[in-house]
């Protein structure tokens, strides 16, 4: 018989905030964010703060959090509490996979915050970055080259079969 | 504000840049979050149920592998719901098992498919200067929708 499942904080949503910045570590964010917290479970990470609650209160001490460091403390949703059985890494052992992206995400970050300071003193990207960043589709494989590369192969193919065969 | 789907759609950046220009993101987060707060049968690791495979049939046909039917049951309503989207292409972080591979072809596919709503097609930065282009170009797209919305 499959178990009754209950869930924990109906209603609540969990956000994550990080930070990657040279004057604010995790440990000022949770200062700062347990002395406006009114009922919001904080949690400190290495990386920031996970901070659960109803959505309103979360919402204004992310709002009391951002204006510490604008540039370089990022906010994201997350589907799970803090220490759900399911997520948390004290019951599954090892790295919890989503956090392969944020880690890949965190070295970009560097450039995101220059560019959101950059763009808050009204300075504008040159056209080489702004060809940089779109997405230009890869062109597909033309289907004449396609059959020259598989007539140029099996060529080859023969030949190095007919040399072998002189060898011999 | 408008409801942007964001793709990869666990993306911090992307997730932190909409919020932080004024609209609502359409993540993952936010359809776990709905499963793991509604009350049923216990059905770990994600309170995935068996009915999610069968609401993913909406969006791909039965022969397709169930893992990518319930992907699609996650990210299938996001996208009917979004009124915009952002998409990073060749992001490493999206590269996962061939599951999230097809679903992810499907989930682009999909929004390339919505051609009512506007699209923001970039990569990610690897310098300042490209970081600057990125910041700038989802700023002004978000507020092209901005400008598009019809006040109250």
């Amino acid at each position: 018989m499959p178990k009754e499942y209950s869930p924990e904080f109906v209603g609540t949503v969990t956000k994550y905030v990080f930070v990657e910045s040279p004057d604010i570590t995790p440990q000022h964010l949770s200062i700062r964010a347990y002395e406006i917290s009114q009922g919001v479970m904080i949690k400190e990470t290495c990386f920031g703060l996970q901070i659960t609650g109803m959505p309103e209160d979360v919402g204004k001490v992310i709002a009391a959090v951002r204006e510490m460091d604008p540039y370089h403390i990022l906010v994201k949703d997350r589907g799970f509490p803090p220490g759900d059985k399911r997520r948390c890494r004290a019951n599954l052992g090892g790295a919890r996979p989503g956090y392969f992206g944020h880690e890949f995400e965190m070295g970009l970050l560097r450039h995101i915050s220059k560019g959101l300071k950059a763009m808050e003193k009204g300075v504008k990207p040159d056209e080489k970055s702004v060809n940089a960043i779109i997405y230009h589709d890869k062109p597909l494989l033309d289907t004449q080259r396609l059959e020259e590369i598989a007539v140029s192969k099996s060529r080859e193919a023969g030949t190095d079969a007919a040399n072998s065969r002189t060898t011999e | 504000m408008s409801k942007v789907f964001i793709y990869p759609s666990t993306s911090l950046i992307l997730s932190d840049m909409v919020a932080r220009f004024g609209h609502e993101p359409l993540g993952a987060a936010i359809k776990i979050r709905e499963r793991i707060q509604t009350p049923g049968f216990d059905s770990p690791p994600l309170q995935m149920t068996p009915e999610d495979p069968k609401k993913g049939l909406k969006y791909a046909a039965v022969e397709v592998p169930a893992g990518v039917r319930g992907r699609m049951a996650i990210f299938g309503p996001l996208i009917e719901e979004a009124e915009a989207a952002v998409i990073v292409n060749d992001s490493d972080l999206a590269f996962g098992c061939m599951g999230c591979a097809r679903t992810d072809e499907l989930v682009k596919f999909m929004i390339r498919q919505r051609k009512d709503i506007p699209i923001l097609e970039i990569v990610y930065p690897s310098n300042e200067d490209e970081g600057l282009a990125f910041v700038d170009s989802i700023k002004n797209f978000l507020d092209g929708l901005s400008a598009k919305e019809v006040p109250k």
